[in-house]
């Protein structure tokens, strides 16, 4: 596996989102007074589209039917609003976060907290808008994919509160190492369905998940946990995550009175990260920067870097970049983080990345556990290992924006807004083990060997 | 409905003539529905692919497909992914489908299409592709996840070449993207039974003659049904009203279950219900 990994490696042709940035095209695409805000899809520039089985463009041609009717309805998006407001809690905090930016060159950061939300984190956004759908369409089952199981309970938590049946498709690896998430969903009513095949990962289910909609599209809906696969995933997806951006502008201003410098998200497959960007896209002057997972290190040929390291390809329904081996084949991603753990990306992150209006950057495993760890003991904020990835890049950012100040200037005349995108009571015994916190003889240490997450 | 043709399935001038066609016409000169054999390359291996494409075109076979194994088959079934995913590691890699095709083509008269996820086509490059594949006397390709819609380059690079573009309908099709779907299609159009994955099925049900009349009535010539087809039965069944009967996880399970040996009795079987006169109704 290792020398196919390194096919999509740093040199030559292959090496991805680096060869492609145009950035004259962002400038052009700006000053022509164009906005990147609100794209409809199908296509982000060169990428998004249908690369689907025809058995299954009708109901997408449905899907997005329906959706482009409920966005222009005063009734559905007054019941998205009410949702959002009365069940998952929003709007989210947006708190300043002085003592965790000492570690950042001393700029200011604020952490827009979509930790605070109901299931912790920001992915009840689009459950809730997306059942709301499913709904509309009168389908009475939802269906969804997991890797750790996050969008799998949130899915499980907008079913039960719709009436809706929900399966839940989950790599076999997966149910047994997170029993407890698999326990959670089935509390919610939830059914899971082990995956056995391929790889038995996160891109597996979702494998399964499209298998089950070919069969059951006139009953069942595919309620995907995030902004990537066939149109109109992204630009729904994205949709129903706006908000997320949409308020951290507001807050920064009411706390600042300014825009921020730049602002962070990590990128799985792209859900939280388009949503806290899409508020901010046409501020040139605020920088955007996602934070992929590097694992072991994008060196190693271990990691989920798709936009630094990946090529352009189809996968799941959309073109889009794609860790994939010189022959087309899908490669196995690794990060400890199990939500970013997808060889894929959202097709709109692609674009935003050869244009240059938005900047990706690995993390690895270790930076995000440093910084996991500084944000806990710093904020009193435990975050979710996804997100750690979002602060390491922060800290790294900040450092360096700190380092190229005009003459005059202040570091904390730097401010930084980063995407808070879910809390980390998940990974506590994934921390626990990692930072060696368990006794040799506890249930918990076994429990943490094998990758559980409480 | 079918008034006026344009013929759109045949070659602009120029191209070759398509084989798909040729072999659906020759059956049906002999008056019965053209029998379609699946088999994944390299499962177990590139040799007893070749070997087993052979037998099947010995045995009754008039197109062979030959799919690509791939990482992520979302329209296939148990028996299918577990045979691609051997291939795989028994280290199938994908320039290997064109000695496949040569391996076969030069040994029967049988047109061999490809059978594609698009994800590696568009990894070579579409052109690269369908220039080794034209040279290998490949037919054409059929594409499960590539819609004419998505499909520009591909239309263009295999009117040049004159390779078949068999692309996929379905229950669920609307009659306009029926329409461009017939009209996209080269050599013939290949109706999705059921909504579902490929696997065995005893019965195909009613919806695959219905998603067949739609195909003809906008004008196709050439309507194949494929997803479920398992018996002799089955494809006599189908070939009452389809030009062709296409039979993939029951092949595989029989190749994975007896070997090549195991493909041409299957074969020999299915093809007794695509002959003209069933001799009563043996089966
Ligand atoms: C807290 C959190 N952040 C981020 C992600 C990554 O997904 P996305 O890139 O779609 O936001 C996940 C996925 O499980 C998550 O749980």
């Amino acid at each position: 596996m290792t020398d196919m990994h390194q096919d999509t490696g740093l040199t030559g042709t292959d090496a991805g989102a680096a060869d492609a940035i145009d950035a004259g095209t962002a400038e052009a695409f700006l000053s022509h007074d164009q906005s990147l805000r609100h794209a409809p899809g199908p296509y982000f520039g060169a990428y998004g589209g249908r690369w689907m089985p025809e058995s299954l463009i009708a109901a997408l041609d449905e899907l997005q039917d329906t959706f482009d009717k409920a966005k222009a309805d005063p009734e559905f998006t007054a019941q998205v609003a009410e949702l959002n407001k009365n069940y998952a809690g929003r709007p989210s905090l947006l708190t300043e976060a002085a003592r965790f930016a000492e570690h950042c060159g001393g700029v200011r950061v604020f952490l827009k907290r979509e930790d605070l939300n109901h299931t912790g984190s920001h992915k009840i956004n689009n459950v809730l808008g997306q059942a709301l759908i499913a709904k509309r369409m009168g389908k009475t089952r939802v269906i969804a994919e997991t890797g750790a199981g996050q969008h799998g309970v949130a899915s499980a938590t907008a079913a039960a509160l719709l009436g809706l049946e929900c399966v839940v498709y989950m790599g076999a690896e997966d149910t047994r190492r997170q029993a407890l998430n698999v326990a959670r969903m089935q509390l919610l009513g939830a059914t899971v369905v082990p995956v056995t095949n391929g790889s038995q990962t996160l891109k597996d289910a979702i494998n399964d998940a499209l298998r089950d909609w070919v069969a059951n599209v006139e009953t069942t809906h595919y309620l995907l946990g995030t902004a990537a696969g066939a149109h109109p995933f992204p630009s729904m997806v994205r949709y129903f995550h706006e908000v997320i951006g949409d308020e951290a502008r507001e807050q920064i201003l009411e706390q600042t009175g300014r825009l921020p410098d730049a602002v962070t998200a990590c990128v799985g497959g792209g859900s939280n990260a388009i949503g806290m960007f899409h508020g901010f896209l046409d501020d040139r002057e605020v920088a955007l920067y996602g934070f992929e997972a590097g694992g072991d290190g994008v060196e190693t040929g271990r990691h989920a870097a798709t936009i630094t390291l990946g090529r352009p390809g189809v996968l799941h329904g959309a073109r889009s970049y794609l860790m994939q081996d010189e022959d087309g084949q899908t490669m196995e991603s690794h990060s400890i983080s199990a939500g970013l753990d997808y060889p894929g990306v959202g097709p709109e992150h692609a674009y935003l990345a050869d244009i240059g209006r938005a900047h990706y950057e690995p993390i690895t495993d270790a930076e995000a556990m440093e910084a996991f760890k500084l944000l806990s003991q710093t904020e009193g904020i435990i975050p979710a290992i996804e997100t750690a990835h979002a602060l390491a890049g922060t800290m790294k950012l900040g450092r360096r924006l700190a380092a190229d100040l005009a003459p005059g200037e202040q570091p904390s005349d730097r401010i930084i807004v980063v995407n808070l995108s879910g809390r980390g009571d998940k990974d506590v015994a994934t921390a626990a083990g990692y930072f060696d916190l368990l006794p040799d003889d506890s249930v918990e240490q076994e429990i943490a060997e094998e990758g559980e997450q409480l | 409905m079918t008034t006026h043709l344009p013929d759109r399935q045949q070659p602009e001038s120029g191209a070759p003539a398509s084989k798909a066609a040729a072999a659906i016409e020759k059956a049906r000169s002999e008056g019965r529905a053209a029998l379609i054999g699946y088999l994944p390359a390299g499962f177990p291996d590139v040799r007893t692919t070749i070997e087993a494409g052979i037998a099947m075109a010995e045995n009754g076979v008039d197109l062979i497909e030959i799919g690509i194994p791939y990482s992520d088959p979302v329209m296939d079934g148990v028996v299918i992914q577990e045979a691609t995913v051997e291939a795989l590691a028994n280290g199938f890699t994908v320039p290997q489908i064109f000695d496949v095709v040569e391996g076969i083509t030069r040994k029967t008269d049988a047109a061999v299409l490809v059978m594609t996820y698009w994800n590696p086509v568009m990894r070579m490059g579409v052109r690269d592709f369908a220039e080794r594949l034209a040279a290998a006397g490949g037919a054409g390709l059929i594409t499960p996840d590539l819609i004419p819609d998505e499909a520009a380059e591909w239309l263009q690079v295999s009117e040049e070449l004159g390779l078949d573009r068999v692309f996929l309908v379905a229950p669920s099709t609307s009659p306009q993207r029926m329409q461009n779907t017939v009209d996209a299609s080269r050599g013939f159009v290949y109706a999705v039974s059921v909504m579902g994955v490929t696997g065995a099925r005893t019965s195909v049900g009613a919806a695959a003659q219905a998603v067949v009349d739609a195909a003809h009535d906008a004008g196709a010539e050439r309507v194949c049904v494929g997803l479920g087809v398992s018996s002799s039965a089955q494809v006599r069944e189908i070939g009452a009203y389809a030009d062709g009967v296409i039979v993939g996880t029951a092949l595989v399970a029989a190749l994975r279950d007896g070997g090549v040996q195991a493909v041409a009795d299957l074969t020999r079987e299915l093809s007794t219900g695509a002959a003209k006169v069933s001799a009563g109704g043996s089966a």
